[in-house]
């Protein structure tokens, strides 16, 4: 343990797990060493692919004292294949479908609990398009903790999308676990008032949500890699996914 | 933002990627994050030929600016072809 009483050490892996259909699909593993007892987190990574970056993430987890486990949503389209080139080969295909992204996390989810040690409570946690398909997982399977980080296309898609791309505002009556949503106050999409109106439908159906949206900030501030990395809002959006987790997931 | 937005088109000629040159059959253009420029947004084309796997793909992540720039010099090179070769 560190003096913060966090485990130090931690184990990371690829494994294989069972996803929508029962496909067998790559994931990557990142838990705490000698814990006795943990929550879990699913990780969704971004449309760019099940990259370095996002495996950075995960292991933050572990770091943090929870198992995390990142399934390769474009494993299907190329076993094998370098994230940038699965991520181009799963979007000239028109993307992973919703039902599909949903019975992946379902199955990480199952993988997380049957983990020795696991406390039972998963949580789902995704960035840009993983924040929609967090929303998404949580409003279609039972969860204990969900956290959006600047979904789009939740309470609008673009002009021009595939057909089958559907807004999700209208399953926010199934949400199942609380839900955190990290804002840009300069996103364009999801733009303030579209998450002003996503809160109001949940405040509706007397969903448990806290939201905060970030002044200089637009999309994708978590990531440390792109120019829209915003340092501040960063700091202060981990330290409330520590504090949501923190309460919905630990025993 | 994530667009979402492909266009996509079914392609004749040849690239050359990491495995050396191989035969196109489609082209993916679309606005969205790139992987590697420095930037929040670009105009980004892959040449692929998924039939040949995965990686057989080229690449190009451009600023918006570049992109137009690059339109029409395609255009204007095609136009300035001889008459009946392109």
């Amino acid at each position: 343990m560190n003096t913060t009483g966090r485990p130090e050490a931690l184990t990371a892996q690829t494994v294989t797990i069972t996803g929508h259909g029962g496909d067998e699909i790559e994931a990557y593993l990142a838990r705490p060493d000698g814990a006795e007892s943990f929550g879990s987190v699913v990780v969704i990574h971004h449309m760019p692919g099940y990259d370095a970056s996002t495996k950075e993430i995960t292991r933050k987890f572990a770091a943090h004292g929870y198992a995390a486990l990142m399934p390769n949503l474009f494993h299907r389209e190329a076993p094998g294949a370098s994230p940038d080139d699965a991520a181009a080969a799963a979007r000239a295909k028109g993307g992973a479908p919703d039902g599909q992204l949903v019975g992946d996390v379902a199955g990480a989810a199952d993988y997380l609990r049957a983990l020795p040690g696991a406390n039972g409570k998963v949580g789902v946690i995704g960035y840009c398009s993983g924040g929609r398909q967090s929303f998404l997982a949580a409003c279609s399977l039972r969860l204990d903790a969900a956290v959006d980080c600047y979904g789009g296309a939740v309470v609008r898609v673009p002009e021009g999308a595939p057909a089958s791309f559907k807004p999700l505002v209208g399953l926010s009556e199934n949400l199942s676990c609380p839900l955190l949503g990290l804002f840009g106050a300069d996103d364009k999409f999801p733009t303030p008032d579209e998450t002003a109106e996503l809160s109001k439908v949940l405040d509706g159906h007397g969903k448990t949500h806290e939201f905060y949206t970030f002044d200089g900030a637009g999309h994708a501030f978590f990531a440390v890699d792109r120019p829209s990395y915003r340092v501040e809002a960063a700091n202060q959006g981990w330290q409330h996914i520590w504090t949501f987790f923190g309460t919905h997931l630990t025993d | 933002m994530c667009t979402y937005l492909t266009e996509s088109i079914a392609a004749a000629g040849s690239g050359k990627g990491a495995n050396g040159w191989f035969q196109l059959s489609e082209v993916s253009v679309y606005f969205d994050h790139p992987v590697h420029a420095p930037a929040d947004h670009t105009l980004n084309i892959d040449f692929l030929n998924p039939a040949a796997g995965p990686g057989a793909r080229v690449a190009v992540e451009l600023t918006a600016d570049t992109a137009r720039a690059l339109a029409r010099a395609i255009e204007s090179t095609l136009a300035a072809a001889p008459a009946g070769i392109a």
